[in-house]
Order: structure tokens, then C-alpha cells, then sequence
């Protein structure tokens, strides 16, 4: 296959970027999309040019390090990650775009790659259920009801990727932060934390310049792992409910 | 150097518990005195930083991906075992231990793994107390599965992503200590020196990923939690950025390496598409379970899965059932893997490079139908379809082995501590527990082990002795002399200028190991290998190309350091496998085999770990046996006939 790709360069963090186009004539559609990077990259490295830089990892669909924005969508035209993403998938002869995630709150650091350190950041505020190691009960002691224990697990499955983010029009976060809400909330085990946990997080999550949320679905549609907008609504009803009960509040009043 | 393995006296199921007990105890006032470097933050590391916050410690814990929850552990699928007997099928800790300590083919610590088997079952409870969604009954109890050919249940599992849900739960509990004071977390941070004073571990030397700043650390310990080397064969099953360095620089400090032969090859992976392939796709193991593996039985060349039903079933060699009528497709990792590619070199592999087998679902299909088989392997089916656009329901499936664990790594006594005392080693860093096998679903737990349970008694013991005040500051000159070697390595890497690319280099290496130091091996072919890799090396350091500059993200810089490390370190993987003229667990040496072409372990001679002193720069290192002693378990040879 041959492709032509128009692909943003930046040098750092502060430097001004720009579209750059390559034509890449040794694709084979057996390749990931970032093995065909690769290859550019390396006839980039013969030329003596800088390769263009990227997050990945694991290149299994789990780390959640691929971003790349390519032809308008957060990690291309299938609901996986860029890493998952086959050239077969691409017409012989297409021209692909390729860019970093765009929001204000995940500054790009060099061309493709950028600082999603506010997604640890919201983690820190609140996304754990305080044990600490040892002195913990047996494991069996507290039953969980197997459709709670899925539909957990459905919102535990989240990579940390921040492509909710990438796809939304207001850079909204809400998917992301809602999905470890929901998974605490639906738990036992995070029950007696939950009130400071939602407010904690949505807090910090608001401070992190992300964009509120509009509904328009977008995150759900471009999540790799197929985190549904349902948790968003779980989240608002338990941040309401601690709004109004909680001992941390700082509107509405409290006990 | 006197090899002090520190396994306790007395009956193997008190050794832990009275070691425990005459270990030092740290005052808690006195906890905060204390700082501990972490570097990694897998399962392994964050496990270890987030319980030393929790005491009281303070902790710098570093990784170099942009968030400690993106580890390679992440990745992990099968599951992770624990002596729970929650299903009452005969499970036990002497079972666990013992099932582990045989897998491993007897070159592992009894002490060790019987420590291991005993705090499996903490674990468990620990991660279900944070949160981690382990798979559950309908009456909400814990479910478990048998895994790798074990003959009770006692994996536990959630869903196909075992590692990621607990090294977010890891990941929380770290979160915690950072949101505490007591963790400070360096994200895009690599190790690239441990820094020894006087004998002991005093800091470490990092480089600033995104600035190119390279900054020394202090501390009163330094736990490596960096994972395996398996990358040294360019392609392999592990996360891209898998390396050795951290471990190889503190070899170079004077941490004995112990066992470097010892990498598993996992015999389910997806085989090869061409050149431009990047890591090794794994398959679950469970697919053995239904599928059948074969070869045509006369080479037929370039043959795609798609004429795979041409070939009528006379003139198939289903190999594995041939050869082992009894175990058949189920026959141990180490096994299959061997023989898959005895197909290949006979020239009989299948797809277009010849290097593949089938592992056909057609009977099984025909046997069960469609909606079993999807039932059990659909997401795996989906998975392979999408990644090869070949459909496993519509033609066999082409798998090949692949690198993909390292039981080798820096040598530890029981306490975890290297031979530099003050340094540690966790995780699937060091060599401790697997021996020369690793079974599934225990590398996990051998990771959490170590973090929550092991670590954090054993240290303190360490800490008390040498008492808080015992630190040496960053102004000290062997830091400023470990940070020179570190820029001065970092300016000779950008200033080669030369021809070949850094992945160029990395491919090659990983070819000759996988060609003599893979699957199996031979005297002649190991020495071939060690010439070829010394010759590399040394072209390496006249003719690798890094562009860009030390002072801002440079991705090529990263792999050039991991790939000259490797570079060392592979030919002491080939000194390693040359010492062992015994076949035992992972390693086939060709000139250990019964009569009928199976491995032949060498009790006599063999039954020590091997530990490696380095002596300098182009120097032999020196070899060190760890003498392993069997009081509790009888050693048997395996057969699957
Ligand atoms: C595909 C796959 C599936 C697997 N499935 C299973 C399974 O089902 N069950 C099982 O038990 N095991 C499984 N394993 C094995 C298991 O996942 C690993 O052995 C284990 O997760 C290793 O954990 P770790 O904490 O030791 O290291 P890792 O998770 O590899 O973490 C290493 C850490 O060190 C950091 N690091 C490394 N070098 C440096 C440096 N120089 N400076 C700073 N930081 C550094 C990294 O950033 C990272 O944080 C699987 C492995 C693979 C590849
Ligand atoms: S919610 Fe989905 S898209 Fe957003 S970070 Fe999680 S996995 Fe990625
Ligand atoms: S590289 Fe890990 S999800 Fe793509």
C-alpha cells in the first residue's frame, strides 16, 4: 500500500507546530498502525530527521498510552486503540491525519505526545478505598451479587487513555472520572467513602480545566473500551446525594 | 564473595513466621527518618511503595511511563493463583509450593517458594479489600479456574485482565500515598545509575525524560521493582519498553545477575506478518485446551490457513498427540514450544515465512459446535481475527512461540536484598521463585508477594541496623561522579553518528539469541553466539545513529541506553547457558536429552543457581553458586509420553 501522511509536528511544549506530510510508500496491511510509524520513523532516522514521537507501550490495547487523533477521531476509525489498529483498515493510496489529543488539559509535550498527568492527578483525589496493607478480612467474607460485580467490572475496565476526552467538544472528562466513581460506588468495599470520594474527584477534576459536560455522547461512541454514559449519570446522582448529606460540603448545608 | 542465601533454619512452614519474628523491628517514630527509593511501579513496585508510605517511610518512587497505572503488568491476562481452597478440591499451601518448586524443575529456594505459597492467600484478600472486580459465582463468591495444566482450581481472574485490575488496585493504594505527602511519584523518569558508597546503596542517578535533566537521588535503600529483560530478543510478548537497564546497572555496581538463561517461551503466541513487526501477540494457553496442533506431514511451502482444509487429515502430523499420547496438545509450555519449532526447522512450518503450526478448532467445532467454542474463545477468536483478518472459526489459527517471561534477574537472599546491601529486588526483576520454569498465574503473584507482604517486613530490619542517620547526601563525590558517567554515556551515544539505526542493532541481537540462545542449545551454537554478539556490541559503539539531543523527549536516546545494556547482557546469558550443560525446565541444552529427545536434568551437578559477578569492563565475570538444598521435596524427572 501507499499512503500520504499529514502528521502534526512540534517540537516541545512551548514551540509553535505545524502539519507536516510525508508519503510512505512501504505499507503492508498486515501492519499495526504504529508499526507503520515505525517504519517512517525509521526512514526519517536514515535521512538524518527527528522521528516523530509517540506514547505506546504495551501495543496490546491496555496500557492506554497510543493516542493519536487520526482523520478526526481519537485513535482512527475503529472502537480500539491506535495500537489495535490494522492498515488494512485503510484504503491503498488514502491520505491519513494524525494528531495529538486535543485539550486544554493534556498540553502537548512533543508532536503526538501529551501530558495526561491531571488523569493521576484526579486518581490521587479520591480514586482508592482507604486499607491499608494487612489486617484486612478474608476475601469471601463479604458476598457481591454477580450482576454488581459485572457491571463493576464494566466500569473498571477503563485504560486511562483519554480519548472521552479527545472525542468531546468541551474536552469533558466526565466518562473517565465517572467510570472509577461507579465502579467504588458499586462496590461494598467503597461504600464508606463515597460521599468525599465523588466530591473530592469532581472537585479536582474541575480545577484540571477539563469542560463540562453537554451529553452529547461523544466520549461513549470513540471509548476503546466501551465505558458506558450510564456511569456518568450514576456519578451526577451520587455527587447530588453527597452535595446534600455530606459533612465536606460547601454549598446546601450539612448534618 | 560469600553467597548468603539467609533462608532461615527449622520446618519449612515456620521458617517465614520465625524469621519475621528475630527480624529488627524500625521505631515507629522513627519511620519518617527513613527514605526508600522505589523505582518501577508495576505490581511489584507500586505494591512496595504504597505499603512503605503506609508505615510511615518516606518513598521517591519513579517510572518512566507517563502514569505508574500504564506498567507492563498491565497487560497480564490469565489470572493469579492463591492457596485459598476456596473450591475445596485438595488445594493447599504445601500443594501451591510444591506444584510451584516442581514447575520451576527444582532450581528454585524451598524457603522462598514456600513463603510465597503462604502469603498467596493475603493477597487475595488485600486486593478484594481495594476494590480489584475479581470474576465471581452467582452467589457472589470468588471464582476460580484451573490454569496451566493445574490440577485443582486456584486462579483467581477478572474477566481477560487479570493485570490491569490489580495494578489499579496497586495504582490506588500508591495514589493514596501520594495524595498523603508520604509517595512523591516521578512519572517519565528512568534510572540510569545506582549509586554505591562505600558498599552500600546510597541513590540513584535518573534522566528526566522530558527535559533530558539528569538529577542524582539519596536514600537510605533502593528497591528495583523494574520487571524482566525479556526485550533482549527484540520481539517478545512484553510491553515495548521492557528493558534490562535499571538491573544491569546495578550488576555493574555489584549486584550479582543469577540465572540470565532462564527465559520462558510461551508456545500460543501470533506468529510473525514480515519485518516490520514490532512485540508477540500472546493467545491464551487455554486454547490448547480445544485445539489441535499440526503440520502438514510433507513441507508444503508458503501454505496460508485458508488451504489449510487441502491438506486431507492422512497427510497431517499432529505432532504434539503423536508424540505425547498421554498429555497431547496439553503438554507444558516449555514442551510445546520446542517442538513447534522442530517443525519449522524440519522445514515443515506453515504461512508464509514457514515459521508457524496450526492449532485447528475444526474438530472441536465439529464436536461441540460453533456457539461452545465462541462461548469459551470468542474474544480471543475476535481478538486473532482482528489483529491477522483470518477467521479462527473458518480456518485454523497459525500460532508460533515467543519470548515472554525471564525467571532470571539480580540475585536476592531471602530478604529480597541483592548482594549490595541496602539494594532489593522485586518482582520479575529478580530470580527468585520460578527457578527455570515459570508456571502460570504466578508471576503476579510472586510481584504482589514481594510488594505487600515481603518487603516491608524485611527492610526494616535492614534500616534499624544502619539507623536513620546513616545517609549520604547527593553533594557526596561519588554521586557527582555517577552523574558524569551517566552524561558522559548520554553524549558518547548522540555523537557515534553512525549508520545503523538503534533498532537495527536490537533486531540482530535478538535474532542470534533467539537462533542459540532460544528454545534450545548447543555448545557450538552458543559460542557462535557470543562471538557474534561481541562483534555487534562493538559496532554498536562505532556505528549507531541517534539523532535528536540530550535536552528534550528523545525516544531514540531511551532505546539506545536499554539496547546497549542489553547488548552486555546477552552475552551473559550465553556464558550462563554455556556453565549449564544440563536440560532443566526452559533450558534445552541439546546435549542433555534422553534417548527420546526429552530434557535431561543433571541433579548432580546442576542443582545450584547460578550467580554472576561482573569484573569489568571486556572481562569474564565470575560465576558463584548458590547451592540449592532439597529437605522437604523429592527431586522427579518430568514425562508427558
Ligand atoms: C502478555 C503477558 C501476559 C501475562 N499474563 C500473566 C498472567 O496471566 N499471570 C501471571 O502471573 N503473570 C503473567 N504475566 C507476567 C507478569 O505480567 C509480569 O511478570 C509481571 O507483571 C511483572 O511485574 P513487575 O512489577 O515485576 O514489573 P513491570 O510490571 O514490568 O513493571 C516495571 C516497572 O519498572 C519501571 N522501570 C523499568 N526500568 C526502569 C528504569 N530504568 N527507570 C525507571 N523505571 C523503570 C517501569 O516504568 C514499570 O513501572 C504476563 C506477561 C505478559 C507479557
Ligand atoms: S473512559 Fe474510555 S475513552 Fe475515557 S479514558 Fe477510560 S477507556 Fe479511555
Ligand atoms: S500501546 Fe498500550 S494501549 Fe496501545
Amino acid at each position: 500500500m501507499k499512503i500520504t501522511l499529514k502528521v502534526w509536528r512540534q517540537k516541545s511544549k512551548d514551540a509553535k507546530g505545524e502539519f507536516k506530510t510525508y508519503q510512505h510508500d512501504h505499507v503492508s496491511s498486515d501492519m499495526s498502525f504504529l508499526e507503520m510509524m515505525d517504519v517512517l520513523n525509521t526512514q526519517l532516522i536514515k535521512k538524518g530527521e527527528e522521528p516523530i514521537h509517540f506514547d505506546h507501550d504495551c501495543r496490546e490495547g491496555i496500557c492506554g498510552m497510543c493516542s493519536m487523533y487520526i482523520n478526526g477521531q481519537p485513535h482512527g476509525p475503529l472502537q480500539t486503540t491506535t495500537c489495535q489498529l490494522h492498515m488494512r483498515t485503510f484504503k491503498d493510496g488514502e491520505t491519513i491525519t494524525v494528531e495529538p489529543w486535543r485539550a486544554q488539559a493534556f498540553p502537548v509535550i512533543k508532536d503526538l505526545v501529551v501530558d495526561r498527568s491531571a488523569f493521576d492527578r484526579i486518581q490521587q483525589a479520591g480514586g482508592y478505598v482507604s486499607v491499608n496493607t494487612g489486617g484486612v478480612p478474608d476475601a469471601n467474607v463479604i458476598p457481591i451479587p454477580k450482576k454488581i460485580a459485572d457491571e463493576a467490572f464494566d466500569a473498571a475496565a477503563c485504560i486511562g487513555c483519554g480519548a472521552c476526552v479527545a472525542a468531546c467538544k468541551n474536552a469533558s472528562a466526565m466518562l473517565f472520572v465517572s467510570a472509577k466513581v461507579s465502579q467504588f460506588a458499586l462496590l461494598p468495599q467503597g461504600h464508606a467513602e463515597r460521599k468525599e470520594r465523588v466530591e473530592k474527584m469532581v472537585e479536582q477534576m474541575d480545577s484540571e480545566g477539563f469542560g463540562s459536560c453537554t451529553n452529547t455522547r461523544a466520549c461513549e461512541a470513540e471509548c476503546p473500551k466501551a465505558i458506558s454514559v450510564a456511569n456518568i449519570a450514576r456519578m451526577n446522582r451520587e455527587y447530588f446525594s453527597a452535595m446534600v448529606s455530606s459533612y465536606e460540603v460547601k454549598v446546601g448545608g450539612g448534618e | 564473595m560469600k553467597l548468603e542465601s539467609k533462608s532461615p533454619e527449622g520446618p519449612l512452614a515456620e521458617k517465614w513466621t520465625k524469621h519475621k519474628f528475630n527480624l529488627k523491628l524500625v521505631n515507629p517514630a522513627n519511620k519518617r527518618k527513613y527514605e526508600i527509593i522505589v523505582v518501577g511501579t508495576g505490581l511489584a513496585g507500586a505494591s512496595a511503595a504504597a505499603s512503605l508510605g503506609e508505615l510511615g517511610y518516606n518513598v521517591k518512587a519513579f517510572c518512566f511511563q507517563d502514569s505508574p497505572r500504564r506498567a507492563h503488568s498491565i497487560a497480564a491476562q490469565g489470572g493469579i493463583n492463591a492457596a485459598k481452597n476456596y473450591q475445596n478440591d485438595g488445594d493447599s499451601i504445601y500443594r501451591l509450593f510444591y506444584d510451584t518448586i516442581k514447575g520451576g524443575d527444582y532450581r528454585a529456594r524451598e524457603a522462598n517458594v514456600h513463603r510465597l505459597a503462604e502469603v498467596s492467600v493475603n493477597i487475595i484478600d488485600q486486593c478484594v479489600a481495594q476494590g480489584v472486580p475479581f470474576a465471581r459465582e452467582y452467589g457472589g463468591l470468588l471464582a476460580n479456574r484451573s490454569f496451566g495444566g493445574a490440577q485443582v482450581s486456584r486462579t483467581f481472574y477478572a474477566r481477560g485482565q487479570t493485570g490491569q485490575q490489580l495494578l489499579l488496585g496497586a495504582y490506588s493504594a500508591l495514589n493514596r500515598q501520594i495524595a498523603n505527602g508520604k509517595v512523591k511519584m516521578y512519572n517519565r523518569t528512568e534510572m540510569l545509575d545506582v549509586v554505591v558508597v562505600d558498599g552500600k546503596a546510597r541513590g540513584i542517578v535518573t534522566r528526566d525524560l522530558i527535559t533530558g535533566k539528569i538529577e542524582a537521588h539519596s536514600a537510605h535503600a533502593v528497591l528495583l521493582c523494574t520487571g524482566g529483560y525479556g526485550n533482549v530478543f527484540y520481539l517478545s510478548t512484553n510491553a515495548k519498553g521492557s528493558n534490562v537497564t535499571a538491573a544491569w546497572r546495578a550488576h555493574k555496581k555489584g549486584a550479582l545477575f543469577a540465572n540470565p538463561c532462564f527465559t520462558q517461551i510461551h508456545p500460543t503466541c501470533i506468529p510473525v506478518s514480515g519485518d516490520h513487526q514490532s512485540k508477540l501477540t500472546l493467545m491464551s494457553e487455554s486454547l490448547r485446551n480445544d485445539g489441535r496442533v499440526w503440520v502438514p506431514k510433507v513441507a508444503v511451502k508458503g501454505l496460508k490457513a485458508k488451504d489449510a482444509r487441502s491438506i486431507a487429515e492422512a497427510d497431517r502430523d499432529y505432532f504434539l498427540e503423536r508424540k505425547y499420547p498421554s498429555f497431547g496438545n496439553l503438554v507444558p509450555r516449555d514442551v510445546a514450544s520446542r517442538n513447534g519449532k522442530m517443525m519449522c526447522d524440519e522445514g515443515r512450518g506453515v504461512g508464509a515465512t514457514g515459521l508457524a503450526v496450526f492449532l485447528d478448532f475444526a474438530d472441536a467445532i465439529k464436536r461441540d459446535g460453533r456457539d461452545v467454542i465462541s462461548a469459551k474463545y470468542g474474544n480471543l477468536f475476535d481478538m486473532y481475527k482482528q489483529i491477522t483478518g483470518d477467521d479462527p472459526y473458518e480456518m485454523p489459527m497459525m500460532i508460533f512461540p515467543a519470548v515472554h517471561y525471564t525467571m532470571g534477574g539480580l540475585w536476592v537472599d531471602y530478604n529480597l536484598m541483592t548482594s549490595v546491601p541496602g539494594l532489593y529486588a522485586l518482582g520479575e526483576a529478580n530470580f527468585s521463585d520460578h527457578g527455570a520454569n515459570r508456571l502460570g498465574a504466578s508471576a503476579l503473584m510472586q510481584g504482589l508477594a514481594d510488594g505487600y507482604f515481603v518487603i516491608p517486613y524485611t527492610i526494616g530490619d535492614y534500616l534499624a541496623g544502619i539507623g536513620w542517620n546513616d545517609k549520604v547526601s547527593t553533594d557526596h563525590p561519588v554521586f557527582k561522579e555517577t552523574i558524569e558517567a551517566v552524561n558522559s554515556r548520554v553524549q558518547k551515544l548522540l555523537s557515534i553518528k553512525g549508520k545503523k539505526t538503534v533498532d537495527e542493532f536490537h533486531r540482530e541481537l535478538g535474532l542470534t539469541l533467539w537462533e542459540y540462545c532460544g528454545m534450545s542449545r548447543n555448545d557450538a551454537g552458543l559460542r557462535i553466539a557470543k562471538k557474534k554478539i561481541q562483534e555487534l556490541r562493538t559496532e554498536f559503539w562505532q556505528n549507531v545513529d541517534v539523532v535528536g539531543s540530550a535536552n528534550e523527549l528523545n525516544m531514540e536516546l531511551e532505546k539506545a541506553g536499554r539496547v546497549a545494556d542489553f547488548l552486555e547482557l546477552g552475552e551473559l546469558m550465553v556464558d550462563d547457558a554455556l556453565d549449564r550443560k544440563e536440560s532443566c525446565g526452559c533450558h534445552f541444552r541439546e546435549e542433555s536429552q534422553t534417548t527420546d529427545g526429552e530434557a535431561l536434568r543433571i541433579d548432580n551437578d546442576y542443582a545450584y543457581s547460578s550467580a554472576w559477578e561482573y569484573k569489568g569492563e571486556n572481562q569474564p565475570e565470575e560465576l558463584h553458586k548458590e547451592e540449592l538444598k532439597f529437605e522437604n521435596v523429592k527431586l522427579t524427572q518430568r514425562s508427558y509420553k
